[in-house]
């Protein structure tokens, strides 16, 4: 369905007047998803995850350039053929219940959404009415404006608003911050649903307990580049993982041994060299010379001189 | 609810009026126009002293400022502003007379600079920083620090006296009575004042919608609606276009005081006969009763435009608008 290699995201500033600094927030990202697949893309908050799903979208800011392959059902997704797919076959569920306009009333901002998506105006209320109901959401919802539903509700109408146009890819993007554990839970168990229908899901998330709870597959990004493609079930024990950085996220899980022993990794632009580097413990000179490869371990892959 | 928020508003209002009513009479006490000479006017050699003390006396001039205040106050409140020295008429009877005329004005220049200023900022913002927002922002912060008087002669020298397109004064033609003039002479002689007090007023809606266009599409919802697919101009004109359009609503409804100010000036240059042009003859000539109307029918005017934003926005900010119905 997806497949993304090389991809950097590089952004423009301008410091002191007039000089131009380019900051490279993602560099070398690899990440493939197939239909009926939830992935799940795990790293810490700020590594600039949501970036990813701004930039599969092509919605980043003007001074932001995207390099690299990607390729959507086979073809390229270049600018032109993003912005035709964009709400129709590419959906994105967004971070926060502030991504519905608080003016509007929800059923004309699901409605819109649909016929952004190529339904046709017809065919739009019934959509719509269909979309409620899968989510459980009643009827005099749709009447209803975003500060007027529960959060869990209002999370329910997001779902329904990027699913709605039955786009074949959807990027969630942090589906569980800030929910108790029952909407959270609810929220996942609809992102695998889609999975289930044969829809591709990204799961985008800093969360590992929660994404473990759904995935198929496991992206791992530690400062801006893919360190470890690794399956679900792989995260059962440390000796299946290949990645020290892995390692280490999986110690620092509260049902682990819940110790966090790394420092927030900072990007160091584009020295040479791992980018882990900074903070692992297996280092030696070579770590300091030249970025490892992303080579196939297993079932998955690993970025890392000592695997 | 809603016979709470009136209660609350007139009650204000009632205050409101105490307090101008009572600042602008401690002015005009302290202030050297003296009614007598005002009134008295070229005549003044013709007068004796003693003739001068008779009408002080009518008048009520040689009782104690406390006492004048009371007795000005009790007419006030039965709606008696006394009689104007200069038209020798009810000072109500000239402010209605001159108002309507204004208000003409002040209405085709409100909405003018209402609605292209809406446009232009939400163009601008739509746009920004491109070379059309640079052009808009130009012409905003041009006209923002431009005073009114000005703009309202350099338009004058262009259109009326090099040009010729436009009358030089006036309200209607010169030896015609109100009555007498046809509509289309008074939208003439009414268009350069409303184009020199609108192009005024585009500045301030102008950059607040823009600020607001670049607020809305920044947000998260804007983020989520390209997502979905939409344009720049569909999240402008169909998703943002309320968050953007209620506080304007709000600002221009609370500049009626700044339309009001710059009538005054506009009305001055061109000649107008209106409330302002009013305001500063009565000032001029110390028409004291006359003056101290105006000044609490400003009060009024402006307070009006205030609690009308007021108003719009608990009418049509939903999230006002339920709450309030929840409670009531």
């Amino acid at each position: 369905m997806l497949d993304i290699q090389n991809l950097s995201i590089r952004f423009t500033r301008y410091t002191f007047g007039l000089k131009k600094k380019e900051v490279c927030v993602v560099r070398d990202f690899d990440l493939s998803i197939a239909p009926g697949q939830v992935m799940a893309v795990i790293g810490q908050s700020g590594a600039g995850k949501s970036l990813l799903a701004h930039a599969l979208l092509g919605i980043l800011p003007r001074n932001a350039k995207v390099e690299g392959r990607i390729l959507f059902k086979g073809k390229p997704l270049t600018p032109e053929r993003l912005s035709a797919l964009r709400g129709r076959e590419i959906a994105l569920i967004p971070q926060s219940i502030t991504a519905l306009n608080p003016l509007l009333r929800v059923g004309v901002q699901v409605a819109r959404a649909a016929r952004l998506s190529g339904i046709s105006k017809k065919d739009v209320p019934t959509t719509v009415r269909r979309a409620f109901s899968r989510y459980l959401l009643r009827k005099e919802v749709a009447h209803c404006f975003p500060f007027q539903l529960s959060g869990g509700m209002a999370r329910r109408v997001l779902t329904a608003t990027a699913t709605v146009g039955m786009a074949d890819l959807i990027l969630a993007d942090e589906p569980t911050s800030g929910l108790d554990p029952i909407t959270a839970r609810e929220a996942l168990t609809h992102l695998r649903e889609l999975a289930d229908t044969g829809k591709a899901v990204l799961l985008i998330t800093h969360d590992i307990a929660a994404a473990l709870q759904v995935a198929d597959m496991v992206t791992v990004f530690c400062a801006g580049t893919t360190v470890e493609v690794a399956r679900a079930d792989d995260f059962k024990g440390l000796d299946q993982l290949r990645h020290p950085y892995t390692r280490a996220l999986w110690d620092a899980l509260p049902a682990n041994s819940f110790i966090g022993t790394m420092k927030p990794i900072e990007r160091t632009s584009d020295a040479a060299g791992c980018p882990f580097q900074p903070c692992c413990n297996d280092q030696n000179t070579v770590c300091g010379q030249s970025t490892p490869e992303l080579k196939d371990s297993g079932e998955g892959r690993v970025r890392c001189h000592h695997a | 609810m809603i016979t709470q928020f009136l209660l609350v508003k007139i009650f204000r209002l009632i205050l409101l009026i105490a307090a101008v009513a009572t600042l602008s009479f401690l002015l005009v006490s302290s202030s050297p126009v003296n009614p007598v000479d005002a009134y008295v006017g070229t005549a003044m050699l013709r007068i004796s002293q003693d003739q001068r003390e008779i009408i002080a006396k009518r008048w009520g001039l040689d009782k104690p400022p406390v006492e004048r205040f009371g007795r000005w106050a009790g007419q006030m409140a039965t709606g008696n502003l006394g009689v104007s020295t200069i038209f020798n008429e009810p000072v109500l009877s000239v402010i209605g007379k001159r108002f309507v005329t204004s208000f003409w004005l002040m209405a085709l220049a409100w909405s003018l600079s209402g609605a292209l200023g809406f446009g232009l900022g939400l163009i601008a913002g739509a746009r920004e920083d491109t070379l059309l927002d640079r052009g808009i922002r130009l012409y905003a912060y041009t006209m923002a620090s431009t005073p009114t008087f000005w703009v309202g002669m350099i338009l004058l020298m262009v259109f009326s006296v090099s040009l010729g397109w436009t009358p030089v004064c006036c309200a209607w033609p010169p030896g015609l009575s109100a009555e007498q003039a046809t509509l289309w002479q008074r939208l003439h002689h009414l268009l350069l004042p409303a184009v020199t007090l609108s192009l005024i007023g585009i500045a301030q809606i102008t950059l607040h919608t823009r600020e607001k266009t670049i607020e809305a599409l920044r947000s998260d919802y804007a983020v989520f609606a390209r997502a979905q697919g939409e344009s720049i101009i569909g999240i402008v004109f169909v998703r943002a276009l309320r968050n953007v359009a209620l506080p304007a609503v709000t600002l221009q409804f609370a500049s009626l005081g700044e339309l009001f100010g710059g009538a005054v000036l506009a009305e001055q240059v061109f000649a107008y006969p209106g409330l302002g042009r009013t305001t500063v003859e009565a000032g001029i000539r110390g028409d004291i009763p006359l003056l101290l109307g105006i000044v609490l029918f400003s009060t009024i005017f402006v307070f009006t435009g205030n609690f009308m934003a007021d108003l719009i926005y608990h009418l049509v900010d939903p999230r006002l608008r339920k709450t309030a119905g929840a409670i009531s």
